[in-house]
C-alpha cells in the first residue's frame, strides 16, 4: 500500500515556479503526487494555494520527500492526533466512537499515522499510544479502558488503488446481470489461483484461497469439482455451516444428498434420514478429522480439506441438525473464529450461500477481491455494493462455476 | 530624495563565522574599515545625495554595520529580521527599539520564522524577488505579501557564497536586473528571464559578483557598488548609469559590501 501525506502550497506559487519545482522534486525523487484544490490567484498580488497528496511506495520515502520539498514551503497540512476515549465498560464503545470501513484506514497516533491493523467494516478502532499501534476490535471484545478512537478527526481513510492487472477485477464491478459472459470471468479467476497457488507454496503472504459455501453445492452436483480444488491445493480456507460438512459425508456414506440419490438420480427410501444417520455417526467418532483419519469418511469435501490440512470454520444456525462435532454454535465465537481465518487470505470465493457469503463479505477488506457466485441476483448485487473495486458478481449457479473453474485448471471429470 | 539607515563600523570585526567569507583567522583592519565606512558614507551623502540615518553601534554586535539585515521598511510600517543564526539575532531587539523610538510600527513576524530583512527582499515598485533556502524561509513570503500587497517571487539561492538575495542581484531603477544568474537554481532563472527582457538584464561575470558587484545602492541614475568591478561598471555606464566604485574590501572580509551596509528608509 502506498504512503501518503497532504501538504499544502501557497504564496506566489505558479508565476515562481516553485509549484512546478516542487512537483518535479516528488516526481524525481520516485514519488507520485495528486494535486487538488488548487485556487489561482486573481490578481498578481493575490496568493495562490494548492494541496497536493504527496504519495510514496514506503513511509522512509515519503518523509524523504518531505523533507525535500518542506524548504521550498510545501507545509504538511496540520493534522491532529486522532481523539482517544476509554471505553466505559467491557463490551461497551464511548459515545460517538468511530465505526470503520472496510477501507484501508490510518490513525494519527502522537503527530504520527499509524496503519489500522486488521480491517474490516463496523468494528471499533483501539489505539495503544505508548506502541503507537491501532487495531480494530468487535463491539463485544473491548475491554473497560481501552482506548477507542472517537470522532473523525486524525482518522483518514485510503481510497482503494486501482488494481494494476489488467483482468476481471481491474474495473468496476457493481452491475450484476444474469447475461455477463461467465466464461472469461472464470478464466480470470483461474489465472489468480494459479498465481496464488505458486505464491501460497512459496511461503508468499496473503496467497490464501477462501471459499465460502454453502449445501447447493453438493445437492447440484458441484462436489467433486470443489474436492478436486482442494486436493489440488487452489482452496485453503473453507466457511461453511452444518450442512455442507453434513451432506458431503453423506455422499460418502449413503451416496445421497438430502436423500435424493447422487448416481440414481432420484429420491431413494428413507433418504430423508441419511444426513441425520451421517450427523449421529460423526458425532459417535467424535470428530470430522477422526472419521476421515480412521477411514470412515473416504471422499469429497471435508475428507479433502482434512487431508490437505485446509482451514475449515464451520458457522452454526438456528436449524441446525446434530450439529456435527465442529460446528460453533455461539454465533459470536463463530464470528471470531471467521475473522482469525482471514489473515493471509487473497481471494475469496463466496458461493451458493446468502448468509455465509454475506458474513464473510463483511469481514474482508476491501483489498481483497471476491467473486460472489449465487444464482439469485440479489447476493451478488449486495456484495458488490460493498463499494469494492475487487468485488465480482456473477449470477449462476453454483455447480457451473466450481466445474467450469476446475475444468480451466485441469480438472478432468 | 532616499533616506538610508547606516551604522558606523566601531565594533566590526569577524567574530564568529556564519558564512563562506568569514574566517577569524583573517583579521579586520579596523582603521581601513572605518576608512572605507567614512568614504562611502561621503559617497552617497555628496555624490549621490542621500540622506542618513545613523544608528548608534554597540560593542559585542560586530554585524550590526550591515544594516541591509536590520529588517525591511515599507512606508511607516517596519518589520525587525528574525536572524537564522543565534550570533546574530542579539541584533533583533536592539533593531526593533531602533524602529520604535523612530516612530515606526513594528510588525513582528512569528519567532522561529527566519527572515534577514531587504538583505532577501528587494525588487521593483510592484514586484518584488525574495532569496530564501540560505537564510531566510519561504514561508515568511506569503506573510509578508499579504501585509504589504505586494506579489513576492520567491527565488532559491543555491550557492552558499550568495548567501543573500542582495549579494547576487540588484533591480535598478529604470528597470533594468543586475544579476549573477549560476546563484539561482534552473528555476529562478527561467522565472527572472520570463519576467525581464534580455535587453533588461545585465548579467555579471563570476569573477565581479565573487566581488560582490551586485552589492550596489541604486538611487536614481547613482550605482554605488565596491571598488574591483570594471565590466560591471562598464555595463551600468553604457546603460545611462552612473557608477560610484568604493573600496570595500575590509567589509568583504565578512561577505558584505555598500548594499549590505545600507537599508532603504523610504
Amino acid at each position: 500500500m502506498q504512503d501518503q501525506e497532504a501538504v499544502i502550497l501557497q504564496g506566489h506559487i505558479i508565476d515562481s515556479l516553485i509549484l512546478a519545482k516542487v512537483l518535479d522534486r516528488i516526481l524525481m525523487m520516485g514519488g507520485t503526487f495528486d494535486l487538488q484544490d488548487v485556487q489561482i490567484g486573481k490578481t498578481r498580488e493575490e496568493p495562490s494555494r494548492a494541496r497536493i497528496i504527496v504519495q510514496a511506495s514506503s513511509a522512509k520515502l515519503l518523509s524523504e520527500i518531505l523533507h525535500a520539498i518542506q524548504p521550498h514551503g510545501a507545509s504538511v497540512e496540520s493534522d491532529r492526533d486522532c481523539r482517544l476515549t476509554a471505553a466505559p465498560a467491557d463490551g461497551i464503545f464511548p459515545d460517538e466512537f468511530y465505526a470503520t470501513t472496510h477501507l484501508s484506514t490510518q490513525v494519527r497516533v502522537r503527530d504520527q499515522w499509524v496503519e489500522v491493523e486488521g480491517i474490516e467494516m463496523d468494528l471499533g478502532i483501539r489505539v495503544d499510544a505508548v506502541r503507537q499501534t491501532a487495531g480494530t476490535v468487535p463491539m463485544g471484545e473491548v475491554k473497560q479502558g481501552d482506548l477507542i478512537v472517537t470522532g473523525r478527526e486524525g482518522v483518514r481513510v485510503i481510497p482503494l488503488q486501482r488494481p494494476r492487472d489488467r483482468d476481471v477485477f481491474s474495473f468496476m464491478e457493481s452491475q450484476v446481470s444474469s447475461e455477463r459472459p461467465h466464461g472469461l470471468v472464470i478464466s480470470d479467476i483461474a489465472k489468480r489461483l494459479v498465481q496464488l497457488r505458486t505464491g501460497f507454496r512459496e511461503g508468499t503472504v496473503g496467497s490464501k484461497v477462501l471459499l465460502a459455501g454453502g449445501p447447493a453445492i453438493v445437492h447440484a452436483g458441484g462436489r467433486e469439482a470443489l474436492t478436486w480444488l482442494i486436493e489440488e491445493e487452489f482452496i485453503h480456507v473453507l466457511f461453511c455451516g452444518n450442512a455442507l460438512p453434513a451432506h458431503d459425508m453423506e455422499v460418502d456414506l449413503y451416496g445421497t444428498s438430502l436423500g435424493y440419490g447422487h448416481v440414481a438420480g432420484r429420491v431413494v427410501p428413507h433418504g430423508h434420514e441419511h444426513h441425520l444417520r451421517t450427523i449421529n455417526r460423526i458425532r459417535a467418532i467424535g470428530s470430522i478429522e477422526a472419521a476421515v483419519r480412521s477411514g470412515v469418511i473416504k471422499t469429497g469435501i471435508m475428507a479433502a480439506c482434512i487431508r490437505r490440512g485446509a482451514q475449515v470454520v464451520m458457522a452454526g444456525t438456528i436449524r441446525d441438525d446434530g450439529p456435527l462435532p465442529g460446528v460453533i454454535t455461539d454465533s459470536v465465537a463463530a464470528q471470531a473464529a471467521m475473522r482469525a481465518a482471514i489473515p493471509g487470505v487473497g481471494l475469496a470465493l463466496l458461493v451458493a450461500s446468502t448468509l455465509h457469503a454475506v458474513a464473510t463479505g463483511n469481514l474482508l477488506p476491501a483489498t481483497i477481491p471476491s467473486v460472489c457466485v449465487d444464482i439469485n441476483p440479489a447476493v451478488p448485487t449486495k456484495l458488490a455494493d460493498r463499494g469494492s473495486f475487487q468485488a465480482v458478481g456473477l449470477v449462476m449457479d453454483a455447480t457451473s462455476f466450481l466445474r467450469e473453474l476446475a475444468r480451466e485448471l485441469g480438472w478432468k471429470p | 530624495m532616499s533616506r538610508l539607515l547606516v551604522c558606523p563600523p566601531d565594533y566590526f570585526g569577524i567574530e564568529y563565522e556564519i558564512n563562506p567569507w568569514m574566517r577569524r583567522s583573517n583579521a579586520v583592519n579596523s582603521e581601513q574599515a572605518v576608512r572605507q565606512w567614512h568614504h562611502l558614507m561621503q559617497v552617497l551623502e555628496q555624490d549621490v545625495g542621500a540622506v542618513l540615518e545613523r544608528m548608534k553601534p554597540v560593542p559585542g554586535l560586530p554585524d550590526l554595520v550591515f544594516t541591509a539585515n536590520a529588517g525591511i521598511v515599507v512606508g511607516r510600517q517596519a518589520v525587525p529580521s528574525r536572524f537564522r543564526y543565534p550570533e546574530r539575532q542579539r541584533e533583533e531587539a536592539y533593531v526593533e527599539d531602533w524602529f520604535l523610538g523612530q516612530g515606526y510600527e513594528v510588525v513582528k513576524l512569528d519567532p522561529g520564522c527566519f527572515f534577514e530583512g531587504a538583505g532577501d527582499l528587494l525588487g521593483f515598485p510592484d514586484t518584488w524577488f525574495g532569496g530564501y533556502r540560505q537564510r531566510s524561509e519561504i514561508r515568511v513570503f506569503p506573510t509578508l505579501s499579504d501585509w504589504f500587497h505586494r506579489e513576492i517571487i520567491p527565488l532559491e539561492l543555491v550557492d552558499n557564497r550568495f548567501y543573500h538575495l542582495d549579494t547576487c542581484l540588484c533591480p535598478l531603477s529604470g528597470g533594468e536586473l543586475l544579476y549573477f544568474p549560476p546563484a539561482f537554481d534552473r528555476y529562478g532563472q527561467e522565472v527572472l528571464a520570463e519576467r525581464i527582457a534580455p535587453s533588461r538584464r545585465l548579467v555579471v561575470s563570476e569573477a565581479e559578483a565573487l566581488r560582490f558587484a551586485c552589492n550596489a545602492v541604486c538611487v536614481g541614475k547613482h550605482i554605488v557598488l565596491p571598488a574591483g568591478c570594471p565590466e560591471t561598471e562598464s555595463l551600468l555606464t553604457s546603460r545611462g548609469y552612473l557608477p560610484h566604485p568604493v573600496p570595500l574590501d575590509e567589509f568583504m572580509k565578512s561577505g558584505g559590501s555598500a548594499k549590505c551596509l545600507t537599508l532603504a528608509l523610504d
